[in-house]
């Protein structure tokens, strides 16, 4: 996320309570918020950049999402990991991916790895993609009552899974 | 492999024979790898970290050479605090429960944490600075891993980790430096500062949540996502020589420095040593950091930085304890340790 007042990156984030119904999200540089601050203008207390603390440094629209869908793989929800500040698995990411994404620029300035990929790339990614298809078809066949067709998924994720 | 030989000296990382030792102690690139077929350690039951643990304790037999590996479930507190004290686990792991381990090489320079936060944490620690050697041996390390465990990875957002923060390249490359120079000045806030601007992070002895004591500071990358592990490791490079270059210029000042002597404070250090018959392990630490700064800028002839290092381990409570041979009470240890000091650094008791 960049600074709204200048191209460098947003790394403190300030909600300003307007009147009773209305906030203002601000996020800025180090440099422009202690401008800011200095201006004397009344705020909330800043939020830091860092680690992710239970309820700080996630974007208001996430707080939104209570009731968001638990991952069909180990059941966890976005105020679950809010709470707590770890996921519980690797398809979070795909389940939660909108969330995240806005919490990775936040946390990182940006949101793709261009990084170290595994050597055997494409062993991973047709399991990972494998995985991600098979659950969200357990996840369908759930809300369907198809009870036939969730245990067949389940057997499916479970030989791929030992694999 | 021995625990109870371990004690008795340091990890071939903490020698002081690598660049720069006098002011950096040490380098470490550690990598955060999961396992793609479960869930997080903090969601999984203990059949599930059993089984991580089976699967990579198996595969680490065909690394060449391969390392012990030492489970931790059953394992004494005072050895997991031992395993801690030496940076081979976190503090996390060390007072945690269920299926857990750490597997390290002779001279601890490679460990390997299995079922911490992310099911694998892979560790290099070099002595001095050596960020390219530490990254280069920790690459290594993973490439062999890999094919033949399926890790977690998105082409999107690398590689997959509990906490978020730590997704994509997974690494933290930190460089342990001993700044008491710039501390005594005042000087260290800026630094602190002007680091925190570029994204970099400052902690202490201990990572995490510790305190900077004995004037060590860990510097390290604090962005994992979006940049590539040679140009974290080349960002983090470029600027240590710079505070080397301003700890030096602090340490020549504070000799030349006639109001407050820093050869003042390294004879009150030697009388504490020589009169106290109890100390704590901040107290000790203390002393140990100005002999260490002696040692650096030739104050202290008879002391080599290398035993100095060995001693900062040694002075805590369970690496004492077992050193002594048994569960030592507070008073008790905080004697052992004043004897330790002297013994260990010819210094006659006044």
């Amino acid at each position: 996320m960049r600074c709204q007042r200048c191209p460098k990156p947003a790394t403190l984030h300030i909600t300003e309570i307007l009147d009773e119904d209305k906030v203002e999200e601000l996020h800025m540089c180090e440099d422009c918020a202690q401008r800011f601050l200095a201006d004397g203008q009344k705020v909330k207390k800043p939020k830091s950049k860092g680690h992710p603390e239970p309820d700080s440094d996630f974007p208001t629209e996430a707080g939104a999402r209570e009731k968001s869908p638990s991952c069909p793989h180990c059941g966890i929800t976005f105020a679950e990991y809010r709470s707590t500040g770890r996921l519980g698995c690797p398809l979070d990411y795909d389940t939660f991916r909108e969330d995240l994404v806005a919490l990775l620029e936040n946390v990182h300035g940006e949101t793709r790895h261009s990084g170290k990929v595994p050597v055997n790339l494409d062993r991973h990614r047709r399991h990972h993609d494998e995985l991600s298809r098979l659950r969200k078809d357990l996840q369908g066949a759930i809300s369907r009552e198809d009870y036939e067709e969730a245990a067949k998924l389940r057997d499916q994720i479970k030989t791929l899974e030992s694999k | 492999m021995n625990l109870d030989a371990l004690v008795k000296s340091s990890g071939e990382w903490l020698k002081a024979t690598g660049p720069e030792s006098t002011i950096v102690v040490s380098t470490r690139v550690r990598l955060a790898r999961n396992l793609a077929a479960y869930p997080f350690t903090s969601r999984a039951n203990n059949f599930q970290k059993g089984e991580i643990e089976g699967l990579v304790c198996d595969k680490l037999q065909q690394i060449v050479p391969p390392p012990d590996y030492f489970p931790l479930a059953n394992m004494p507190a005072l050895d997991r605090q031992v395993l801690f004290e030496r940076h081979l686990i976190s503090r996390d792991m060390a007072s945690g429960d269920g299926p857990r381990g750490v597997a390290f090489n002779t001279g601890e320079a490679i460990s390997l944490m299995v079922n911490e936060e992310d099911h694998l944490r892979l560790q290099v620690m070099r002595s001095g600075l050596d960020l390219q050697g530490a990254w280069s041996v920790i690459d290594d390390l993973d490439n062999q891993l890999e094919g033949k465990l399926p890790y977690a990875f998105s082409e999107e957002f690398g590689y997959l980790t509990a906490c978020p923060t730590n997704v994509g390249t997974g690494m933290r490359a930190s460089v342990m430096l001993h700044l008491p120079a710039l501390e005594h000045t005042r000087h260290i806030e800026q630094v602190y500062r002007a680091l925190q601007k570029i994204s970099l992070e400052v902690r202490g002895l201990y990572g995490e949540g510790s305190r900077a004591s004995g004037h060590f500071y860990q510097i390290s990358n604090q962005v994992t996502l979006g940049k590539s592990e040679p140009t974290i490791i080349k960002e983090l490079g470029g600027v240590i020589p710079e505070i080397i270059r301003y700890e030096n210029e602090a340490r020549q000042a504070w000799l030349a420095d006639t109001q407050q002597p820093l050869k003042d404070r390294i004879q009150r250090t030697r009388d504490t040593i020589a009169t106290e018959s109890q100390m704590t392990c901040e107290e000790a630490i203390e002393c140990l950091s100005i002999l260490r700064l002696a040692t650096a800028v030739g104050e202290a002839p008879t002391l080599e930085l290398a035993q100095l290092d060995e001693l900062f381990i040694q002075v805590q409570q369970a690496h004492l304890q077992k050193l002594m041979g048994g569960p030592l009470d507070s008073e008790e240890r905080n004697t052992a340790r004043a004897q330790l000091l002297r013994q260990k650094l010819n210094i006659a008791a006044a």
